[in-house]
């Protein structure tokens, strides 16, 4: 493939005091692809992503070894921790509205980052709630409280506030856990539409919207990949490990 | 269908008897208080009028009016909060907003917890010495209200310290992951809803500063203390002053011939101005909580 490497991983450990969470995770993704992360609870998911935009920082119990390189610059190098964060989406599990407006949601993160322009502003906060398959549900009330939407909506303007700061990577981490199936879908024919302008990591416990979305599928077990193929392959009987054969038909985990 | 059987009979009737127990119980910690206040206010009404509160003692406090320790308490009052809450504060939100589990922050919270629980006139001592003496204030408004302020410090960075940790802390991961510094998080989001909670407990503060009365007669209150000079700084910081607890304590206990309501009327002076501190920080409350947004 001619794609380029946005983020670069070598032999990524990470350890929360005495005990190791991630042994040595190897890999790359590439501009434009969704690659779906497939695996138990408590196999380093979440864990992983919070190493790439560097929010481990806050477990000072944490201790991080290799390389994680994005757009070949070594992201625990990085002076600017905040354009980093910047330049990655991150969507939580359950939905955290913050207790501000819909709009002051959306506009946090560009204010955090200096904008005062209210035009611009006005402007984006529209762009990131189309986007986020929202702005038609709310936009009569930007000005009502964020934390007062339904789940699925509060998870979509989460969405929105992801996306407010024009990231390169979007991280998805069990996005749909608390929110039905219609919104799901709908956050899915997003994440599609999204993929051509931006990378997206896709954490899912939902073999199936791996299936669905992502090119490439990484099985993470226990802190070690077990399987990284193009999809079709990882979901089909050529999957060159047992567990992942044994794991994608919901024989365990 | 559904008939009663006696077995559910009985249970109602025990949720009945457990209902009206509780009830007493939260009846019996209200009455006390309606009942201090009724006394004082009665008992002390036959002397309170204007004059009693605009005026300077006189006849060894037995007559006249109380208008000085009105004043020295009000002034300990701002002064030792001006100092207390914003040190308080920040204090406390380094220690839980910045502040990584090390050697320095088990010291600092052991001293909180610890200091919180020092007797008050031991702060007065440690006052006196630290203040009147080692920093050549003299007994004055100004060592009186410092000590203060060292004594509530510990409640306050407490208190404070359990508004901002209710704050959930996936609010402030959302706020990280959107590349927002840990001091953009804590203004625009932790401080905003944690503020009543803040404030609860500046305010309980208050009362204790107003009615203490051991620290402040050993670092700055005389029992007679005229107001000299006049205008906004009606005490010099560097001056003794009166306050409402050491009057209220020397009239019962040292000047003869007092008439009683006047002791009275003291104590419904001093409840009257910590209910209006407090009115005033639960009206400030009611206005933030209704901007408040979660």
């Amino acid at each position: 493939m001619a794609a380029r490497t946005k983020i670069e991983i070598r032999d990524l450990r990470l350890s929360y005091g005495p005990k190791q969470v991630l042994h040595g995770l190897s890999f790359d993704v590439q501009e434009h692809e969704i690659l779906g992360v497939i695996g138990p609870a408590q196999s380093g998911k979440t864990s992983l992503l919070r190493c790439i935009n560097r929010t481990i920082d806050f477990s000072p119990e944490a201790r991080v070894q290799g390389r994680i390189a994005v757009d070949g610059q070594d992201v625990r190098r990085v002076k600017d921790v905040h354009g980093l964060r910047r330049k990655i989406g991150m969507v939580a599990p359950l939905p955290v509205g913050l207790p501000l407006s819909i709009y002051d949601n959306v506009a946090f993160a560009p204010r955090a980052a200096g904008v005062r322009d209210r035009h611009w502003l006005d402007a984006h906060v529209e762009q990131c709630l189309r986007q986020a398959a929202l702005w038609d549900e709310v936009k009569d009330r930007l000005g009502s409280l964020g934390t007062r939407l339904s789940g699925g909506q509060q998870q979509r303007l989460t969405i929105a506030r992801a996306l407010s700061h024009q990231p390169e990577i979007l991280c998805l981490d069990e996005f749909s856990i608390a929110i039905d199936p219609v919104t799901t879908m709908r956050i899915e024919d997003v994440l599609r539409e999204l993929q051509h302008e931006m990378t997206i990591i896709l954490v899912t416990n939902l073999v199936q919207q791996a299936r669905r979305l992502a090119g490439r599928t990484l099985f993470l077990w226990r802190g070690e990949i077990v399987e990284l193929d193009q999809t079709e392959v990882v979901f089909s009987e050529r999957a060159r490990d047992p567990r992942t054969i044994d794991y994608v038909n919901g024989i365990f985990g | 269908m559904f008939t009663e059987t006696a077995a559910t009979r009985r249970k109602r009737r025990s949720e009945r008897a457990a209902r009206l127990f509780f009830g007493l119980m939260a009846a019996a910690m209200v009455a006390p208080l309606l009942m201090i206040v009724a006394l004082v206010l009665v008992k002390g009404a036959p002397a309170m009028d204007w004059e009693f509160l605009t005026q300077a003692p006189r006849r060894g406090g037995t007559e006249g009016g109380i208008w000085p320790a009105l004043v020295g308490t009000l002034y300990l009052i701002v002064i030792s909060l001006c100092v207390s809450a914003p040190i308080g504060v920040l204090a406390a939100v380094y220690l839980n907003e910045y502040a990584r589990e090390s050697w320095f922050t088990r010291l600092v919270n052991l001293a909180v917890v610890n200091l919180a629980g020092v007797p008050s006139v031991v702060h007065g001592l440690f006052g006196l010495g630290a203040f009147v003496y080692a920093m050549h204030f003299g007994k004055s408004v100004l060592a009186a209200a410092l000590t203060l302020s060292i004594m509530t410090l510990p409640v306050i960075i407490a208190s404070t310290k359990e508004a901002l940790a209710a704050v959930p802390r996936s609010f402030r991961e959302a706020c990280w992951n959107v590349g927002a510094s840990r001091w953009q998080t804590i203004w625009r989001i932790v401080l905003p809803n944690s503020i009543s909670g803040i404030l609860t407990g500046v305010i309980l503060q208050v009362s204790r500063t107003a009615g203490e009365t051991a620290p402040v007669m050993l670092t700055g209150v005389a029992t007679f203390k005229a107001i000299e000079g006049g205008g906004l700084f009606l005490y010099h910081l560097n001056e003794q002053c009166m306050a409402l607890s050491m009057h209220l304590f020397y009239i019962r206990t040292q000047a003869s011939g007092a008439p009683e309501e006047l002791s009275y009327a003291i104590a419904s002076t001093l409840l009257g101005v910590v209910l209006l501190v407090n009115a005033t920080a639960i009206g400030f409350r009611i206005y933030l909580r209704s901007r408040k947004k979660w």
